[in-house]
């Protein structure tokens, strides 16, 4: 018995010794595609100058959600990694558990209050403590367009849900799929995203979405809204189900497809298949979108280890605040810089549009959390919706339905 | 045992005979078909493959994407393609089907020729253990091995199979030192052998077929959990259905299907290597012990 | 005098002695875990454990969820079929690899080796496999086939059963070295005899060989059903639970609850249906097993 207390002593001790010498930051994200892995090099090159290694721990998989379950058992088992990727409401719940560092000294050092907009700050300042760094601000409701597609068929980029529904039948006679679609619910929600706003309007879509005020989510323009879903699906092909979403991408770049609803990284397939905006393809605002940006925002959320910020923790998080790396980043992954003051220079016309309606929108009130990505309302919630709108979209039952089984839902999960 | 490993002595006739062996061949190509198309797109260049013609012949064939899917490959930010993860997984397969597979062997040992009051009633709550899903125990035991300071190591992980892998290996071995005669336990207890000579001497030296059955279930179960693996190990010790998972799930950019496959298959190639060199005595062992109850 | 004794007493005590570690991990690790996963149930839960009684709440928000009606079906689907599939090609290819049969050493490795692969590694060849654009359906389409059609992968009603097909060829070859090990322990002089007596095949498998399978049959109905309730990244990797939520399993209902959802209490809650459905199954078994040997 004494030798077993002994060599669990010992064997506590390596283990402290282990973590107080350790200089490097473990960083779980699941970023391990090409393109995103390469822009997380900047990141590293970037620490490893300044002397500090990177553990690099990525659980790819379900958009995040194998990482969140690799993050609660490491959580629970008290080793919880320096940084993790987060998304919206997920940082929140994380730093109600406490679980989260406090950056406020150097988030007041660099002045992160002035640069970093106000709506992305309710998700990195919990309690008045920045909890955690915002790497970019993706949108999601952008639509995709071939332009020789467009053009061969006498297409002017709609501006109107009846010039979009036009456009779609004129595709349709032409024997092209009007719409590229990947059928999981994400996808199906992303679009839910950008045609709920378009029938709700700002307001209504912030009262249904974030205050969840049963009776517009049950109200005669959600269902309006289903509707909408209804000819969107009619406009896909057989085979969406199960697609993934850059595949649906490489039907609009290859000309098999006349539109894609999807968010900004979208435009990451286009570059790589040596495409230019505005000559080879279109981004624009989905119709009747024009004036809003439907946000969302990766962000790295900083763990507590053992009560403070150590060196290297906080070298992390200024360097992921730092405008080369934000405009390095943001390039190559489609999305716009996290903090306003960063120029437009490096960015391609889609990214300048980008920037330029992230910063009207953040002025003028017009940026909403995006409901598909978890910036409107907490994981169950969010699920209950794709449940809803993913039943609806695969036809298990009308809109009428529809929007009863979205109140159920919602009232299940708050 | 072994002397009654013999075909049956139903006798048939020479059509039925044909129609037998056609349903077989069938058989076996719907069993192979998942391999042939990973197999023939591992070795095509990737414009072949986006080209379409799932089923076709490499027109030139390719090597590279083994070689990238090796050494190369992106997992994560780094190249490193799947040989340091594949060495982890070594580190928690070996520790944890050994150790399993020995307490396997003790416990049917005691279960059959050591009986005691209650021993069915443990034997029932062992067995009942292999039917829990997972899933529900990822929690608890995340805060268990972080109590014992283990999280995020490969000894954790092992720890984790060898105690959701006794159930197996304990049922296996019961049922298979079940039919062992208990007169020669006996009377090697008269001639003085103690419990663990008895083990050694008597039992051990026949247990081959049915440790070969406990050893390829351990050995596949634990080199291809994922669960597991993702949930508990850390960066330095993810296993290689983790880094597989990694390089074949990327969210973005352009897939490299070939890569992909040739990654599949090396992943697989241990687990299909000890099917291959030990499957004979697979069916002896499990006539042996698990089918004879 | 006192040494022999406490050599005799040593004696009677090591088989326990060397028992309990194993059952020491066993409490622990599982039923410890389940009693804490019970009464998760019970709680506010949802991030991560919290210990707030909330009474049966997250059991009634449970049975209103209209997709785990939906997991439960698909469970009872999945496992009759699958459990079922299994069993009859099991048994057809033991008998007919029994039948002295030229390769038999290859073929009975072809059926087995499904079993070594995981679907984390399969996963994407079954996907192109069963997607009409690329698998099958285009095959067969382009080798001149051109009505044929195989789009149950995309269709809400079918694709459960998909997830039957590639589970059955996972294991149906497991079940076959099974029964094919209950074969060749059949005695061959009774057999001889009853071909004597002028027994047609028909009968000699129906009446005497089939019976004799009985421990077979009843490990085979062990090994399928563990693995039918464990199946999840076989669903994971072909479906992802779709299309919609149409191939959904309580497993993979479970998990989604539990770690993406934040809502553990209504995870543990489906998780403790699931284990009382599993005991509900597995306790007459086990009870009648272990008596029988008595």
């Amino acid at each position: 018995m004494r030798k077993f207390l002994k060599a669990n002593i010992a064997m506590a001790i390596m283990v402290t010794a282990v973590t107080a010498q350790a200089e490097d930051v473990e960083v779980l994200h699941w970023w391990t595609s090409g393109g995103e892995a390469a822009a997380l090099n900047v990141l590293k090159d970037d620490l490893e100058s300044q002397g500090i290694g990177w553990t690099d721990m990525p659980v790819a998989g379900g958009g995040g959600e194998q990482a969140m379950t690799v993050l609660r058992a490491r959580v629970t088992a008290g080793n919880a990694p320096t940084a993790v990727q987060g998304l919206g409401f997920d940082i929140i719940d994380w730093a109600m558990q406490g679980s989260l560092a406090n950056l406020n000294d150097v988030a007041a050092s660099e002045d992160w209050d002035a640069v970093v907009p106000e709506a992305l700050q309710q998700f990195a300042k919990v309690d008045g403590k920045w909890v955690s760094a915002p790497v970019n601000v993706h949108s999601t409701n952008w639509v995709w367009a071939n332009k020789a597609v467009l053009d061969a068929n006498n297409i002017n980029v709609p501006s109107t849900w009846e010039e979009f529904t036009a456009a779609l039948d004129k595709l349709k006679v032409a024997g092209i799929t009007p719409i590229a679609h990947g059928g999981q619910p994400w996808q199906e929600v992303t679009v839910f995203d950008g045609v709920a706003m378009s029938v709700l309007g700002p307001d209504r879509y912030k009262a249904a979405f974030i205050d969840l005020d049963e009776s517009v989510l049950g109200g005669d323009d959600m269902k309006a809204a289903f509707d909408r879903m209804a000819v969107i699906r009619s406009n896909v092909d057989d085979n969406f189900s199960g697609r993934d979403w850059n595949l649906a991408t490489a039907m609009v770049i290859n000309g098999e497809a006349g539109f894609q609803m999807m968010g900004d990284w979208a435009k990451g397939e286009f570059l790589n298949a040596d495409k230019v905006p505005g000559k080879d393809f279109e981004c624009f605002r989905f119709p009747g979108t024009t004036e809003q940006v439907i946000f969302n925002a990766d962000q790295f959320m900083m763990f507590d280890q053992g009560g403070k910020v150590s060196a290297e923790q906080a070298a992390l998080a200024s360097a992921i605040l730092s405008p080369s790396f934000q405009s390095a980043f943001n390039v190559v992954k489609g999305s716009v810089p996290a903090r306003t003051d960063v120029s437009d220079e490096a960015f391609d016309a889609c990214g300048k549009k980008g920037i330029a309606d992230l910063a009207a929108a953040a002025k003028s009130g017009n940026l909403y959390g995006s409901v598909a990505h978890g910036h409107a309302n907490p994981a169950a919630v969010k699920n209950a919706i794709y449940d809803v709108v993913t039943a609806h979209f695969n036809g298990e039952y009308d809109s009428a339905t529809a929007v009863v089984e979205l109140v159920d839902a919602v009232s299940i999960a708050k | 045992m072994a002397d009654a490993m013999q075909d049956t002595a139903v006798r048939t006739s020479r059509t039925v005979r044909i129609l037998i062996y056609l349903i077989l061949l069938l058989f076996g190509l719907f069993y192979l078909l998942p391999l042939y198309v990973m197999l023939i797109n591992s070795v095509k260049p990737l414009n072949e493959i986006t080209g379409g013609g799932m089923m076709n012949l490499p027109q030139a064939l390719t090597f590279a994407p083994w070689a990238k899917a090796w050494s190369s490959a992106q997992i994560g930010v780094d190249p490193t393609g799947l040989s340091p993860y594949f060495w982890n997984s070594i580190k928690v397969v070996v520790p944890a089907v050994v150790i399993s597979t020995i307490l396997g062997a003790i416990n049917g040992y005691v279960l059959t020729k050591w009986r005691f009051k209650y021993d069915k009633i443990l034997f029932g709550l062992m067995l009942f253990a292999c039917f829990i899903p997972f899933q529900i125990v990822l929690i608890p035991m995340a805060r268990m091995l972080g109590l014992m300071g283990i999280a995020g190591t490969t000894s954790g992980l092992a720890l984790v199979h060898i105690v959701y892998g006794i159930g197996f290996t304990t049922l296996y071995f019961r049922n298979y030192y079940a039919v062992f005669p208990t007169e020669l336990v006996r009377a090697a207890q008269i001639d003085g052998a103690g419990f663990f000579q008895i083990f050694w001497r008597i039992l051990l030296p026949s247990s081959g077929p049915i440790a070969v059955v406990s050893i390829i279930w351990q050995f596949t179960n634990i080199w291809n959990d994922f669960l597991f693996g993702a949930s508990f190990a850390d960066a330095t010790s993810q296993p290689m259905t983790v880094a597989l998972n990694n390089l074949v799930q990327s969210s973005h950019g352009v897939k490299e299907y070939n890569v992909h496959f040739a990654g599949a298959i090396i992943a697989a190639l241990p687990t299909l290597l000890v099917y291959v060199v030990a499957g004979r005595y697979f069916v002896r062992g499990l006539m042996a012990g698990s089918v004879k109850g | 005098m006192s040494n022999v004794d406490f050599k005799t007493r040593l004696q009677n005590w090591l088989p326990k002695l060397v028992l309990s570690p194993s059952l020491v991990l066993v409490l622990v690790f599982v039923y410890g875990f389940i009693a804490f996963s019970v009464y998760l149930s019970f709680t506010d839960s949802r991030l991560l454990p919290s210990y707030g009684l909330v009474g049966w709440e997250n059991y009634s928000k449970l049975w209103r969820l209209s997709h785990w009606k939906t997991s439960l079906t698909n469970m009872g689907i999945f496992s009759v079929l699958y459990i079922g599939i299994c069993t009859c090609i099991g048994l057809c290819l033991a008998i007919f690899l029994d039948q002295k049969i030229r390769a038999e050493g290859v073929l009975r490795t072809i059926y087995l080796y499904p079993m070594a692969l995981s679907f984390i590694v399969t996963g994407t060849a079954w996907k192109w496999f069963l997607d009409p654009s690329i698998g099958l359906e285009n095959v067969l389409q382009s080798w001149g086939w051109a009505s044929f059609e195989f789009d149950w992968i995309k269709d809400r009603d079918y694709a459960i059963y998909t997830v039957v097909l590639a589970a059955v060829w996972q294991t149906s070859g497991f079940v076959m070295a099974m029964f094919l090990a209950g074969l060749r322990g059949i005695d061959n002089e009774i057999l001889k005899a009853a071909q004597m007596d002028g027994a047609s095949n028909w009968n000699l498998y129906r009446r005497i060989i089939i019976p004799q399978l009985r421990p077979a049959f009843l490990s085979a109905f062990v090994i399928l059903s563990h693995l039918a309730i464990k199946t999840f990244d076989l669903v994971i990797a072909l479906t992802g639970g779709g299309p919609g939520r149409a191939t959904e399993l309580p497993a993979t209902f479970m998990y989604s609850y539990t770690f993406s959802r934040n809502q553990m209490g209504i995870g543990a809650a489906s998780a403790t249906i699931m284990l009382m459905t599993i005991a509900a199954i597995m306790i007459p078994y086990l009870y009648a097993e272990l008596r029988e040997k008595n």
